[in-house]
């Protein structure tokens, strides 16, 4: 069976996550190839070897240097066909979602996502999709090849083999509406004052806050249990609280002793950068929210009376 | 402009989402909503269509005829025509079926933009939109938490894992937008009056000229096997504010040693 995995790479790195899919895909037995895209790839390419590529695949077009997936859907189409590929694996990403569904449709070929697992049954592939909230698993099949396969964030580490690859270059040809769009600016945030990654205490805010003010409160409580403030993409998005203070897919992964949640619906994407946490506390009016799934402790309750006055217990607990 | 806006029914948020064992399909026997975000993709585009002073939106959506209930919410909105798409053969739509049949209707449409909500709350997909951009040779943007429409072609701010992307499309264009980009209208009580009687018309997959094979089951490339029960989580409390909210917290926390 051949298998290759999308590797993504991001500033002249390969990515931890499309890396854990890489020995996620060796578990299925055979050999496993790897795909590097972009301008000025090849040595990057190479270093899949050592995680566990055999052939890595490379596309190096200047026309693939910006992150956007049209292009990649010729490219990935082209050696799907050419090589007669059966399994393409993707790690969740912005990236990788666009270019699965549009080499889906490309290829007429089936893409299941949320995938947790992924292992052969009496000679099938079949993938464990973690569905509806996580409510129910659900075994995945495909009913021809090529099978495309969209896993999610952090199911898999990097296993390091210490093998090499060989590198295999590909020809690229584009499609006119491939190219139409096209990428004008890319901003990188990083984080000043201290990250996330490392409080042992976080305290995130998400649009139940009501308002950009509404992070004064959750910075006053964070304060008093002495952690950092986190955000949800969507206050993020709408600009609440800076970027570096997201947690979740497109965001951080956090593990703190305690992470309480204000105003927080849990929703899946948010869920896997923050559910690591060994305490996690969440403060929700809706008591259908599906924080309260997985939450320790969930409060049904308004976070404007409830955090204020939290704040004040904790302190004067703290003395 | 003409704007095409694919929205979709969804199981209402209060119910519990569950599949079928039987059908081994999402269950939509229940009442069911527009896809909470879905309104914002539909607000947009009745923001695009205002500012540029004309033009038309129109809803594109496939799913059992009852999701006409649910159109209606964002004709109350404010657009102006639904086009829904329903056979009973068309049950059962994976991705690569869906974006077919969304694909054909949409091509009759030839809007010179194409919008998307962020995602579907039952299929947690966040995908359609590439395989449909695909199917319809359009540039695509996704994840829009800005968009502006100037000069011919579309612009959107999106985040990603790394920050922040700018991307400019040329119109035509497919565009999915996320769920911080505007604060979806309430519709007007006028607005809901007018609704029944706007324009909704319901295609089957002869009227679309697809054949059955292409959609459904048999236009699926995949299947659900089985069904099981996820792992079992650990002890969660869930109790009701009455007023010792906070100091309930605390104490937990002192049980955990954490103050
Ligand atoms: C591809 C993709 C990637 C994504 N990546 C991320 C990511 O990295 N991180 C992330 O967080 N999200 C991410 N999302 C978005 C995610 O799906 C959710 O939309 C987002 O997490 C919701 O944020 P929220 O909980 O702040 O807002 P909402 O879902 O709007 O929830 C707000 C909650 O606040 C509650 N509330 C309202 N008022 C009050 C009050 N007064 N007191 C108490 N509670 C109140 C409401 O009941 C509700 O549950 C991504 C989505 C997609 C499609
Ligand atoms: N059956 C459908 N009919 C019309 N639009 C849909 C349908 N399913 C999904 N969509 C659109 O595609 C977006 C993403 O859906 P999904 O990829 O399933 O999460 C939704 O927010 C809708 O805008």
């Amino acid at each position: 069976m051949s298998v290759v995995v999308f590797l993504e790479h991001h500033e002249g790195e390969l990515q931890k996550g499309s890396l854990g899919i890489l020995a996620k895909a060796g578990q299925l037995g055979g050999e496993v190839a790897g795909v590097v895209l972009g301008s000025g790839v090849e040595e990057l390419a190479a270093g899949a070897g050592r995680y566990g590529a055999s052939t890595v695949y490379v596309a190096d077009d200047a026309k693939l240097e910006a992150p956007l997936p049209q292009p990649r859907v010729d490219v990935l189409a082209q050696l799907v066909e050419e090589k007669g590929i059966e399994t393409v694996l993707f790690a969740q990403s912005i990236l990788s979602a666009d270019l699965a569904a549009g080499l889906a449709a490309r290829l007429d070929a089936g893409l299941n996502w949320q995938l947790v697992d992924i292992a052969t049954q009496d000679g099938a592939v079949v993938g464990k999709q973690s569905a509806l909230g996580d409510s129910v698993l659900v075994d995945v099949g495909w009913t021809s090849t090529p099978r495309l396969a969209l896993f999610r964030a952090g199911i898999a580490d990097p296993v390091e083999t210490g093998g090499t690859a060989t590198v295999e270059k590909l020809d690229v040809t584009f499609q006119e509406h491939s190219l139409a769009a096209e990428m004008l600016e890319q901003a990188h945030e990083e984080s000043s004052g201290p990250s996330i990654e490392d409080a042992d205490f976080i305290v995130a805010g998400g649009r139940g806050l009501g308002a950009p003010e509404g992070f004064g409160m959750i910075e006053e409580l964070a304060k008093a249990l002495g952690g950092a403030v986190a955000a949800t993409r969507a206050v993020v998005d709408a600009g609440w609280y800076p970027y570096s203070a997201q947690v979740g897919q497109t965001g951080k992964n956090v593990s703190p002793v305690l992470y309480v949640a204000c105003g927080i619906s849990g929703a899946i994407q948010h869920k896997v950068g923050m559910q690591g946490s060994k305490v996690i506390v969440a403060i929700n009016k809706d008591p259908n929210a599906p924080i309260f799934e997985f939450a320790d402790l969930g409060i049904v309750g308004d976070v404007q009376t409830i955090v204020p006055k939290l704040t004040e217990l904790v302190r004067a607990r703290k003395g | 402009m003409k704007i095409a806006v694919c929205v979709k029914q969804v199981p209402d948020a209060a119910a519990t989402k569950r599949i079928d064992p039987g059908t081994k399909r999402l269950d939509r026997s229940g009442e069911g909503s527009l896809n909470p975000v879905d309104a914002n993709a539909v607000e947009e585009a009745l923001r695009i269509r205002d500012a540029s002073g004309e033009g038309e939106v129109v809803l594109v959506s496939l799913g059992p005829e009852k999701a006409l209930d649910s159109l209606r919410k964002a004709l109350a909105m404010g657009a102006d025509r639904a086009l829904l798409v329903s056979d009973p053969d068309a049950a059962g739509s994976d991705l690569v079926a869906t974006s077919a049949l969304l694909a054909k209707a949409l091509e009759r449409e030839g809007a010179d933009l194409v919008l998307f909500g962020q995602q579907a709350s039952d299929s947690d997909g966040a995908v359609l939109w590439a395989a449909v951009a695909d199917r319809l040779r359009l540039p695509l943007i996704s994840q829009a938490a800005e968009l502006t429409v100037e000069g011919g072609a579309v612009t959107g701010k999106r985040q990603t894992e790394f920050g922040y992307d700018v991307i400019r499309a040329p119109l035509p264009a497919v565009v999915a937008v996320a769920d911080s980009i505007n604060e979806p209208r309430y519709p007007s009580l006028k607005g809901i009056m007018g609704a029944k009687k706007k324009q909704q018309d319901v295609l089957s997959l002869a009227d679309l000229g697809i054949e059955p094979e292409r959609a459904g089951t048999t236009g699926s490339r995949t299947e659900v096997l089985a069904l099981s029960d996820p792992p079992p989580r650990g002890e969660t409390r869930k109790l009701e504010d009455d007023g010792t909210g906070a100091e309930k917290i605390v104490e937990f926390l002192v049980e955990k040693r954490l103050v």
